[in-house]
């Protein structure tokens, strides 16, 4: 089912959470919503699934209009940040819900919370309450319970922010595989670039109730439309007008060696070693000040120190009108 | 449920202002000015008012050492504070006046005294003040008493100048819903303080001893007043509490 | 003086005052009930009108508790849920029956339902009698212990939040089914305990149906009038009979009141 949202405007009092917002959502697509915290991103999402009613505009879901329908009558699966869970029933009783109130006969419950565990790897878990439960198997089991009605659309409000960083990873990776084994269409909020860039076909990039840019990962970072995307989407060095990437700084070595008429002299001020990235804060011999991030091969090869003067190749820098 | 909210309370209440208006304010205050009723009005509100700071001391003492002193059996002690919650206002009379009165084994009669009209009030009001400080003691963080006293305060100025402030919103509403409590009380004194007009008759009695009258006009004002009483001290202490929380976080 | 002193001191202080003002009471109901022996107890509790008294607690209980539980889980619903101009006031009406005295609540019910009351009439035509019998004391009962169902459950609403009753609706629930699968079984445990506290006030009350009752023996007394009567005619075994009937109710109340302290969190845990 493709996911249409037109011109929608929300208000909460004084504050525009959405402001004239169109997006469209194909059949099948991994989206991302990404942005800052009051962007409209949750706001909109919570439109797509009838939680909130818009102010202005329509949303269609199939091509059919449903920006006055209510939540249950959307056939949409939902995923909270905090998970939602229904804690005075078990695992089973939770993933079983959508089934239940529509009564289905038992035995059909059963195979299906059977079947969804499985998918989710919660086996064996179906009589554990959330309480016995850590986050990373509660928001699977959200997930579990949402995809037990087979519903036409899955949106996620920032699935992975209340984990740690490590099962964030690991529900990152696994939410890709999920939705290369379903096909359903889906659509998560972040606030996290590298979370969308990873695991989104297309990011919807959004500041201040506005839609900045959409676009797959690769044409968001070599192409952002403005200041604004550029700067959100990756790390960004800002000289006046002009921004460079980090990475596309090259460094050519001594000054004395390997000037060329395309390199900039620089000043190392300091070299910060990150692991498996190394970052060179740079003075340039106009004065201006960027950094740059190489990895430790190159730093290791290059055996740059405080206080040495470099011969460096700035990238053709990008101005926005 | 707006009819049965109308049908209890609404109605009935709007009935009594209405009766203790008609007539007008003259007649409001002629059944107010009533000897009688002034007498019984006084004691009321005195006797209350000393039955609140007595509780305010008593009470934090007893949450104090309820969250901070480790007790055998505490948690039994815990639960006899809602005893007075619990147990009906009749049966407290009775049995202080077995306790207290005449044969008792204490061996002291204060039947027909304004000390028993005290007892009985401070039996009824024990647990607001216990209840309202508790949940603030628990939650107070302990570092910052440890802080003054690694500044050298001793303990009494600690409990002065660190705790008592931080308690003293908690104390306040105890205070203010134990003062509205014990102004409308009747059932545990009515037994035991003999009801003597002009000595040991508190408002409700004489409200009560109205209605039998079927004076109702002067049982409807005397009511009236005596709840403006409580709700206007109720309201007053319960926006200072507000207030003095505000500073405190 | 030293720290321990100090504690030593407080605990004996506060302890002291404890005893003095609750177990000394709760012990001489005991006391003096069996002071006689038990046939004495056993007559005064088998008596026609301790019984009466007895069942129309009882009547007075069953009828009050459950409408004012529906009623508190309502309100509970409409202010912690609805959308609702004038929260404060509600708020206000609701915790009245707490600033009232109960003689006031029993004057204040004559002027409305009585003989000369604003629907004095209109009920007399009907041949309705609402005070000096018992729907009047049903009234009283109810007015009295109204606000303790919805004080209970409004802060484990709050608590409980949202989320999970916007996943029920997601999932296809509709407002009953949320109610019911969802809403219901995470406040029930603030439900039971306001339950609790009900029954002990609706079973407690004297004020109120004292001065609505008219207190006819074997007609219109409860268990608390009862043992104001048995009092005033100088029998003190049946007063005090009944009375630790009463106490012993208390007491069961403490008990249900400290077992459920632990489950809903939202009362005081020592």
């Amino acid at each position: 089912m493709a996911i249409e949202a037109s011109n929608v405007t929300k208000r909460f009092g004084d504050f525009t959470a959405l402001d004239d917002v169109s997006v469209r959502v194909d059949d099948g697509a991994l989206t991302a919503l990404l942005g800052p915290s009051g962007s409209g991103k949750s706001t909109l999402l919570r439109i797509i699934a009838g939680l909130e009613t818009p102010d202005a505009g329509e949303v269609e879901i199939g091509e059919e209009i449903v920006t006055n329908a209510p939540a249950r009558t959307r056939d949409v699966g939902f995923v909270f940040q905090h998970y939602a869970p229904f804690k005075h029933m078990t695992v089973q009783g939770n993933v079983a819900f959508g089934l239940t109130v529509r009564k289905r006969p038992k035995a059909e419950i059963r195979a299906r919370v059977h079947e969804l565990l499985g998918l989710v790897r919660l086996e064996g878990l179906a009589e554990r309450y959330p309480s016995q439960l850590s986050g990373g198997q509660l928001q699977r089991m959200a997930l579990a319970r949402a995809l037990a009605v087979a519903p036409r659309v899955l949106l996620l409000d920032e699935p992975f922010g209340a984990l740690d960083a490590q099962v964030r990873g690991e529900l990152r990776e696994w939410l890709r595989r999920l939705h290369e084994e379903i096909h359903v269409t889906t659509i998560f909020v972040t606030h996290d670039q590298e979370e969308a860039m990873e695991v989104a076909e297309q990011i919807v990039v959004m500041n201040k109730g506005k839609i900045e840019q959409a676009g797959s990962p690769q044409e968001l970072y070599e192409s952002p439309r403005n200041e604004f995307v550029m700067s959100f989407i990756g790390p960004v060095n800002r000289l006046g007008d002009s921004f460079l990437r980090p990475h596309d700084i090259q460094i050519l070595g001594g000054w004395d060696f390997y000037s060329d008429d395309t390199s900039t002299e620089a000043l190392i001020e300091r070299v910060v070693h990150l692991g498996f990235e190394v970052r060179v804060e740079l003075k340039l011999h106009d004065g201006r000040e960027v950094w740059a991030q190489i990895t430790r091969e190159n730093a290791q090869q290059l055996e740059l120190e405080e206080g040495q003067i470099l011969a460096v190749r700035l990238p053709p820098p990008r101005v926005f009108a | 449920m707006g009819i049965y909210l109308s049908v209890l309370v609404l109605l009935p209440i709007a009935a009594l202002l209405a009766q203790s208006t008609k007539g007008g304010t003259a007649a409001f205050w002629r059944e107010v000015s009533n000897p009688e009723a002034v007498a019984a009005i006084k004691l009321t509100l005195a006797v209350a008012a000393i039955v609140v700071m007595i509780n305010a001391a008593f009470g934090t003492l007893i949450a104090w050492v309820l969250v901070r002193e480790e007790l055998p059996g505490k948690r039994v002690v815990n639960a006899l504070i809602d005893l007075p919650f619990a147990l009906p206002t009749v049966v407290a009379g009775v049995v202080l006046l077995a306790l207290y009165g005449k044969g008792g084994p204490v061996g002291i009669d204060i039947t027909f005294t304004r000390a028993s009209i005290g007892m009985a009030l401070l039996f009824v009001t024990l647990p607001f003040v216990v209840r309202s400080v508790q949940p603030v003691l628990l939650e107070l963080d302990l570092s910052m008493e440890e802080a003054a006293a690694s500044l050298g305060a001793s303990r009494l100025t600690v409990f002065r100048r660190i705790v008592l402030p931080a308690l003293a919103p908690a104390i306040i509403s105890g205070v203010a819903l134990s003062f509205a409590r014990a102004v409308g009380e009747f059932g545990s004194v009515v037994l035991i303080s003999g009801n003597l007009p002009f000595k040991t008759e508190v408002g409700a009695v004489y409200i009560f001893s109205q209605i039998s009258n079927e004076d109702l006009p002067a049982a409807a004002a005397v009511s009236v007043l005596l709840l403006l009483c409580a709700l206007v001290v109720l309201g007053a202490l319960t926006g200072l509490s507000h207030r003095r929380s505000r500073h405190v976080r | 003086m030293s720290a321990r002193a100090w504690r030593l001191g407080l605990r004996t202080v506060a302890l002291g005052y404890l005893a003095l003002l609750l177990l000394a009471p709760v012990a001489m109901i005991f006391y003096r009930t069996f002071e006689g022996g038990l046939a004495p107890v056993w007559s005064a509790v088998s008596a026609p009108n301790a019984v009466h008294a007895f069942w129309l607690s009882i009547e007075l209980v069953a009828i009050a508790v459950p409408l004012n539980t529906l009623f508190g889980i309502g309100i509970a619903l409409l202010l912690e849920r609805g959308n609702f101009r004038g929260r404060a006031l509600l708020g206000l009406v609701i915790d009245l029956p707490f600033a009232i005295s109960p003689v006031v609540v029993g004057l204040a019910l004559i002027l409305v339902y009585g003989q000369a009351g604003w629907f004095g009439d209109w009920l007399a035509r009907g041949g309705i009698q609402v005070i000096f019998s018992v729907p009047g004391m049903v009234l009283a009962t109810a007015f009295v212990s109204l606000p303790f169902v919805a004080r209970e459950t409004i802060p484990v609403l709050r608590e409980l939040g949202t989320d999970a009753e916007q996943a029920a609706a997601t999932l296809g629930a509709s407002v009953w089914q949320t109610f019911w699968r969802v809403t219901l079984p995470a406040i029930r445990w603030g439900v039971v305990y306001g339950v609790v506290l009900t029954t002990a006030r609706a079973l407690g009350e004297f004020g109120a149906v004292s001065v609505v009752s008219g207190r006819i023996e074997g007609q219109t007394q409860q268990l608390p009038l009862y043992v104001q009567d048995r009092f005033e005619n100088f029998d003190a075994t049946g007063a005090y009979t009944a009375a630790v009937v009463l106490a012993l109710l208390a007491l069961a109340t403490l008990v249900a009141m400290n077992l459920l302290t632990r489950r809903t969190r939202s009362r005081t845990p020592v």
